[in-house]
């Protein structure tokens, strides 16, 4: 117990700013039109995709020499790029068809 | 200095992260934010790979990284870019699936760095093996179950239920609970033993938490799995300290939830129902009564009555898009404009596999905006109109969503189409929808079948009613 409250007080600034972006992602979205729901899952979707930085981070600590550790680091970058980039290009698809016309 | 550089990066990643979800939620601005959220994104990534330094050491491995970076690229532009109108749910929930994936394997490697220092003596730090953990758990969930929700959007697998799942359920994560608590803060060195068995249990409890779910509510559960994956990304950021993972992640989490709810409430049923009822696989009121005759009515008549109709309706379906016929109904549409006959799209908000969907499709064509009605608008329209024309939608005009308690529908707002002079109603066969529930629409004197491909039928009718 006493471990986690050191790291609770430790890592306060980190605690503020999950409690802000929660009260943020509700306030941002707010009355978004039904016609946007998926056009908007979708962007969320690409936007999770920022975990990958989490593994380049992985990756770029990895002792060379570590094999298993590479390629599951590897596969770690590959599926988060998937996410990050067909993301927004799907997203982007989907959009393009709203276009304003005429 | 260039660690003031990255800090930096990771602020405004994190500011376009925030302007991207606030513009995607406005129609004009929707394009534009996607964009700057992309490239916020891009920021971040490269001031990671060159920049981002712990201990004095920058990060190494760079082929390994560029080459998974380009390999990542290139196969997801193309997936992005191939796959079809009908079938880009799917593909979020692809993508959603990676994501969960990428936080699960992250805790993996993680937590193998933790447990070579704790076999050489060193003790473990609780907060971060649970952040481990936590990361392990709801990525790996939200990675099996977006498999299974792109499989059955795919229709590769069917609904799967059996008695007394969702108590098995609850005791799966039960045990996913106990057994984490307790390698957290015994830190004994069974713990890798103990990981690998959390691992594989919430790998089951994914497939067993969306295997019940209908394939017509799986919108919701990969809004629901997306905002997960966001939670599990946040995880990643309280790991490495890293802001731009935290910010990105909770706003996902959080915008993620308020989604899900809010796409349960265009279809009127609380989440618990969406999650627990089961939704199409209940077999006790999809019972086929016998409900009587239904009329057919052929190409020419049904060209009669529309071009010398005052108003039509259109109510576009899932059909419709699976057709492909989205430019042939706007042909049609043209063409009874051209004779005086006031046209207009009756659009149901969760119309097809996603909601939006229909707007979608029928921009694709080229459709007038103006034209389309949302429900409430179009629900004063039908008592006015003179012919409505069903285009393979069959839940969002089922009557019994207003009349009948015992209807797994029962609550949800549908279009009342039966208060129009006519209805003529397209579909393949009488089979019942996609939520496996009989349309006793179907069945009343105003409305007439006139059965076969949407596509097909539209051709037909705008060749007919050039002729007229």
């Amino acid at each position: 117990m006493e471990t986690m409250l050191n790291w609770l007080t430790l890592h306060q600034d980190m605690i503020y700013i999950v409690l802000l972006s929660v009260f943020l992602g509700i306030e941002v979205i707010g009355r978004v039109p039904s016609v946007l729901h998926t056009p908007l899952m979708s962007g969320a979707n690409a936007i999770h995709g920022v975990v990958i930085i989490g593994a380049i981070i992985v990756m770029g600590k990895v002792q060379s020499d570590n094999l298993t550790a590479l390629i599951l680091g590897f596969l770690a970058v590959i599926l988060g790029t998937l996410n990050v980039v067909g993301g927004f290009v799907v997203t982007d698809r989907m959009l393009e068809m709203f276009k304003k016309k005429k | 200095m260039e660690l003031n550089i990255l800090v930096i990066c990771y602020l405004i990643g994190s500011v376009t992260f925030i302007i991207g979800l606030k513009m995607l939620s406005h129609p004009e601005s929707a394009r534009r934010g996607n964009l700057i959220a992309a490239a916020g994104m891009a920021i971040s990534i490269f001031a990671t790979i060159f920049l981002y330094e712990e201990d004095g050491h920058k990060l190494q491995n760079y082929p390994w990284i560029f080459a998974a970076l380009i390999i990542g690229s290139v196969l997801g532009t193309l997936a992005a870019k191939r796959v079809k109108m009908t079938a880009m749910p799917e593909m979020v929930s692809l993508f959603n699936g990676m994501g969960g994936a990428c936080a699960a394997l992250i805790s993996i490697l993680e937590f193998d760095h933790i447990y070579s220092l704790m076999k050489d003596g060193e003790v473990s730090d609780s907060g971060i093996l649970l952040i481990i953990f936590a990361g392990l758990i709801i990525g790996t969930i939200s990675f099996a179950g977006s498999m299974v929700a792109w499989a059955k959007l795919n229709g590769r697998i069917k609904d799967f239920s059996f008695q007394g799942q969702h108590i098995m359920n609850l005791l799966i994560f039960g045990v996913i609970i106990c057994l984490s608590g307790y390698s957290i803060y015994s830190g004994d060195l069974q713990i890798q033993t103990l990981f690998y068995v959390v691992f594989a249990l919430s790998i089951i409890y994914g497939l067993f938490f969306v295997l019940p779910i209908g394939g017509a509510d799986m919108p919701v559960v990969i809004s629901l799995l997306n905002s997960f994956t966001g939670v599990a990304a946040a995880f990643g950021g309280f790991l490495y300290d890293n802001p731009v993972m935290l910010t990105g992640g909770i706003l996902v989490g959080s915008a993620g939830t308020i989604l899900t709810i809010l796409m349960c409430k265009a279809m009127n049923r609380p989440l618990s129902n969406v999650l627990i009822g089961s939704f199409g696989g209940s077999k006790s009121s999809a019972a086929s009564k016998d409900q009587g005759a239904y009329k057919e009515i052929s190409i020419s008549d049904s060209a009669v009555v529309m071009a010398y109709a005052k108003k039509v309706m259109i109510v576009p379906g899932y059909g419709l898009a699976v057709a492909q016929a989205q430019h042939v109904c706007h042909e049609l549409e043209k063409l009874l404009s051209d004779k005086g006959v006031e046209v207009n799209y009756a659009i149901h908000p969760v119309a097809g596999r996603m909601p939006g969907h229909m707007n979608v499709l029928l921009a694709e064509a080229d459709v007038d905006y103006s034209s389309l009605l949302e429900m409430e608008d179009a629900n004063d329209v039908f008592p006015q109109t003179d012919v409505v024309l069903v285009l393979g939608a069959n839940d969002v005009v089922n009557p019994a969503a207003k009349t009948d308690p015992a209807s797994p529908i029962y609550g949800m707002p549908v279009l009342d189409v039966e208060l129009a002079k006519l209805v003529i109603i397209n579909k393949r066969s009488m089979n019942p929808g996609y939520a496996g529930i009989e349309n006793e629409l179907f069945f009343q004197p105003k409305s007439s079948m006139l059965f076969g491909d949407a596509k097909d039928v539209l051709q037909k009718l705008v060749a007919e009613i050039k002729t007229l």
